[in-house]
């Protein structure tokens, strides 16, 4: 225990205090002491993104930062994504443009479309593909969850 | 009853409704294998061969065993012998248990670079990774045979001392120290080339694939003090899983209960246990429940990739475009026991052309690679690669259309396979009609260096043996259980078959997949069968569920049952036309007739059932650099009846993608001591975002007479076309032939640069002096 460090963080709007190792990784902390599973682990070097998160606006693989650099840090991680009023438009497109297959890559292309969307409101489709483009989906061939991505971004640009 | 089947028209197939699993799965709280915990678990980790082939010669773990936060260590040494080395699983063939177990644990000999030698099971993962480390291996090395040309040259090591021929769904006989070979053919090849005015031989190759799930392989084992092991993971086939687990470390299959989880991702990869017995053993020493997860570098190196091909092809054909004789030599790789995909690939390779001479040598071949495992249509994409390259060589040397050419070879319903079945019901003719009248096919190709290809292929889905339970509630909603894991969608698929079949909404019926002790014996969700074998056998079950039901309404309105009919979820009494009653209102009344309504069936379905898919892609290809850029693509598959077609379209794109991976990036590269080079998803490149365009697709629906709705099954065929459609299209582009997979950019340019110079010297040529 005395090797362990304390962080305090926001994780989804929320105050949280946690112990970890110097070793551990954001993903680790999320899953395995926050018991956050919504972001999954598909390689644990960066390369498939089914980690992602946001970190003070920026889009992230948890697996590639310690848990210990968040001190202080702004996270979101697919759990936050829905609000009190119901789905993230990008969740709903997601489910209404079958965005998703077996659903283990769904949660990090959910916060790369957010990060995107958060950036560029009304992407096309070239720019959704280059933010999808860190995420990797071995299901779907990407044709249905560009779509939903687009889909979800008229929904929101509707609604403003 | 008199009518339960549904009127022309359906009310629920054919539409797209939400599924309700999906909720979970955006929302982040689906639970994958890796998201299981149970109190007091611990965490294994497994040491690897680094050598492709190698004696061990002794394992010390004493220094692991003695880490801080170490509580079991596993060798070869602590698994059982096995009883009965072969297990026959009918359809499937026979499996052999001792080479199984070995894989999951090595004995004598490490086979593969990343061949498990001995794990460790700790407080936490990193612990069991440092202990890992400490266990100290001495290896004798012995000399890789890395492909199947080496692994059948005459000097070739030996990789088995003895070794049981493959049987993956058919046997083999030895051939070779390494090699098992399967023989079929028709008429006189022989006399068939004679007939022939030309005749093409051409030689294809191609590298190790792997499936590329994004989720691991992770399980969780709790071995209790009655001998009763508990499995939590990600499978296929919770079935096969726990027979083959049953076997491995000798318990009785009763005393054995595998709980599948939400899967993300098989593709064939996850019907075979790799970690479940070392957790096992490992939770039996230890006696905690054990979870193990696999890195994706182990994922790369020790699960069951998809064979390495050589494959040499000899047609012959008339001037008028009768194909007349064919000579297949299809050499896949087995890995590092026998038993990879060579019956379905010779079953792929020609099957839509009527060949009346023709001679397949198949040799299944054992290399110091993974064990090679089913993907996706397994072993018909190389062999797509091959023969419709040849195809497209022919038609285009006779001056003919594809198309054209193509019809005029095109097997027919009845028409004999190879193996001698006949092809059953469906109408390739209508697959290829719908190509040429498609306005891709009509499209004029604008721009330098563009090209466009077609591939066309007949894949043969599974059916055998599935179980399916319906439970009505008297709220009127139905459970539905089946055993089939829903790798993506198939709950939705099969709910929406059920209500179909009951004539109530799909919102009344949840679907879940059972563990292994509450519900029948089923074959894994493999070989596109749970949508066509599962939902048969859910419509079996509903159609049961009627007929108790119509008892129950002709006990209320004392009559007898066949008095009672039934449509769209309405019962009517027959003597007194008046009275009616819905489905949820006889459901409400279910304790007054009799006690609950439910019904179980473990169901037989027909295989080889035929579908079909045609690829029509469009590509630009830089002289330069080599690179290929998909531009425009079509996919046309005939499904039988789409249940859901937006995740019909949904299977047809992501095999779409695979294939293309497969053509264009994907390959296991490894040095010239047979160790893996790129084990990670950096390296070893799946198709991103980026390299596809919108993928158009085109559903055709032949019914399948095998199906009460005509569902053919949809997950698998089109992995197969793509690689030969994207060579034929390279070859419009730029008059080269690509005969080597993946077709990356190097190739593509050394095929120009060779192409370039055999012009130059043709040009130069005259000018010689004689």
């Amino acid at each position: 225990m005395s090797n362990k460090l304390l962080v305090t963080t926001t994780v989804n709007g929320e105050q949280r205090e946690f112990l970890c190792e110097a070793r551990q990784s954001l993903l680790e902390a999320l899953r395995d002491i926050l018991y956050l599973t919504g972001a999954k682990e598909g390689c644990n070097d960066g390369n498939c993104g089914a980690c992602s998160v946001i970190v003070d606006g920026v889009l992230t693989n948890a697996c590639c930062m310690l848990a210990v650099e968040v001190e202080g840090s702004h996270v979101e991680t697919v759990e936050g994504l829905a609000s009190g009023a119901g789905l993230h438009p990008l969740q709903q497109a997601f489910l209404e443009e079958t965005g998703l297959q077996c659903g283990i890559c769904t949660p990090g292309f959910l916060m790369s479309a957010k990060a995107l969307l958060d950036k560029i409101p009304t992407p096309d489709e070239r720019q959704v593909r280059h933010w999808l483009a860190g995420n990797l989906c071995r299901c779907t061939g990407y044709d249905k969850l560009v779509r939903s991505v687009l889909k979800a971004a008229d929904a929101m640009a509707a609604r403003l | 009853m008199s009518k339960t089947t549904p009127d022309n028209g359906f009310n629920v197939v054919g539409t797209s409704p939400l599924r309700p699993d999906g909720l979970d799965k955006v929302t982040g709280r689906a639970q994958f294998a890796d998201d299981f915990h149970l109190p007091n678990m611990l965490h294994g980790k497994i040491l690897r061969s680094p050598h492709a082939h190698a004696r061990i010669l002794s394992i010390d773990t004493r220094a692991a065993a003695a880490l801080p936060g170490v509580r079991a260590v596993v060798t070869g040494a602590d698994f059982p012998a096995v009883r009965h080395e072969l297990l026959n699983q009918g359809a499937a063939g026979v499996l052999n248990i001792r080479e199984m177990s070995e894989n999951c644990m090595a004995r004598d000999k490490a086979l593969y670079d990343g061949h498990a030698v001995a794990a460790v099971a700790a407080d936490n993962p990193h612990d069991a990774e440092l202990a890992t480390n400490l266990i100290q291996v001495e290896y004798e090395l012995l000399p890789p045979v890395m492909n199947v040309c080496a692994a059948m040259a005459d000097d070739a090591p030996v990789i088995h001392e003895n070794f049981h021929p493959g049987a993956f769904i058919a046997p083999t006989e030895k051939y070779l120290p390494n090699a098992s070979r399967i023989q079929l053919g028709n008429g006189d090849p022989a006399q068939g080339f004679a007939e022939a005015d030309l005749v093409l031989e051409r030689e294809y190759t191609s590298e190790t694939i792997h499936q590329g799930y994004i989720e691991s392989h992770i399980t969780t084992v709790i071995w209790d003090s009655n001998d009763y092991v508990t499995v939590w993971t990600a499978t296929q086939g919770q079935f096969a899983l726990r027979d083959h687990l049953a076997d491995i470390i000798q318990v009785p299959l009763s005393n054995i209960n595998v709980v599948p989880l939400e899967i993300g991702g098989g593709f064939g990869g996850k019907e075979r246990l790799y970690i479940d017995p070392v957790a096992a053993l490992l939770a039996k020493k230890a006696q905690r429940p054990v979870k193990i997860a696999m890195r994706r570098d182990e994922v790369f190196r020790a699960t069951g990739p998809s064979s390495g091909t050589y494959i040499k092809l000899k047609f012959g054909v008339k001037r008028d475009g009768a194909l007349t004789a064919a000579h297949l030599h299809l050499a896949y790789e087995a890995g590092a026991y026998a038993g990879g995909p060579l019956f379905l690939a010779i079953m792929s390779a020609t099957s839509r052309y009527n060949i009346p001479n023709i001679h397949i040598d198949g040799f299944d071949v054992i290399v110091n690679k993974p064990t090679m495992r089913p993907y996706r249509a397994p072993g018909a994409p190389q062999a797509l690669f091959a023969v419709e390259q040849m195809i497209d060589e022919l038609a285009h040397e006779l001056e003919m259309d594809p198309i054209e050419f193509r019809m005029q070879n095109l097997m027919r319903s009845g028409d004999r396979l190879v193996p001698g079945l006949p092809l059953a019901p469906i109408d390739t003719e209508k697959m290829l009609e719908t190509v040429q009248a498609h306005p891709h096919y009509q499209a004029p190709l604008e721009g330098p260096h563009r090209g466009r290809g077609l591939a066309y292929s007949i894949w043969f889905n599974i059916g055998e043996i599935s179980s399916a339970h319906i439970q009505v509630n008297p709220d009127g909603s139905v459970a539905l259980t089946t055993a089939s894991p829903d790798l993506s969608g198939t709950r939705i698929s099969l709910a929406m078959q059920a209500a179909e079949m009951l004539g109530i909404d799909v919102e009344q019926v949840s679907a879940t997949v059972s563990d292994t002790r509450s519900i029948g014996f089923s074959l894994p969700s493999v070989g596109s069968r749970t949508t066509y074998s599962t939902g048969a056998v859910v419509c079996e079950v509903a159609q049961e569920i009627l007929q108790q039901m119509c008892a129950r309404a002709a006990l209320l309105w004392e009559t007898q049952a066949d008095q009672v009919s039934v449509q769209n979820g309405v019962f009517s009494n027959q003597t007194d036309p008046g009275q009616t009653m819905t489905f949820n209102d006889l459901a409400a009344r279910m304790f007054e007739t009799g006690g609950p309504i439910s019904y179980h069936k473990t169901g037989h379905t027909q295989s080889f059932i035929p579908g079909t898919a045609a690829h029509l892609v469009d590509v630009k290809v830089d002289p330069e650099t080599g690179k290929v850029d998909i531009l425009r693509y079509t996919i046309f598959q005939d499904v039988g009846k789409a249940v859901h077609p937006d995740y019909v379209e949904g299977q047809m794109q992501g095999a779409t993608v695979q294939g293309i991976g497969m053509a264009l990036n994907e390959e296991y590269c490894y040095d010239k001591n047979g160790c893996l080079q790129n084990a990670s998803l950096l390296d070893y490149r799946l198709p991103t975002s980026l390299d596809v365009p919108m993928l158009e697709t085109v559903i055709l629906e032949s019914p399948n007479p095998a199906h009460p709705f005509g569902v053919r099954g949809c997950g698998e065929i089109s992995i197969a076309p793509p690689p030969a459609a994207i060579a034929n299209a390279i070859y419009d582009a730029v008059g080269v032939r690509l005969h080597s997979m993946p077709m990356s950019p190097h190739k593509v340019c050394a095929a120009i640069r060779e192409q370039h110079q055999v012009n130059m010297d043709a040009q130069e040529r005259p000018s010689k002096p004689s």
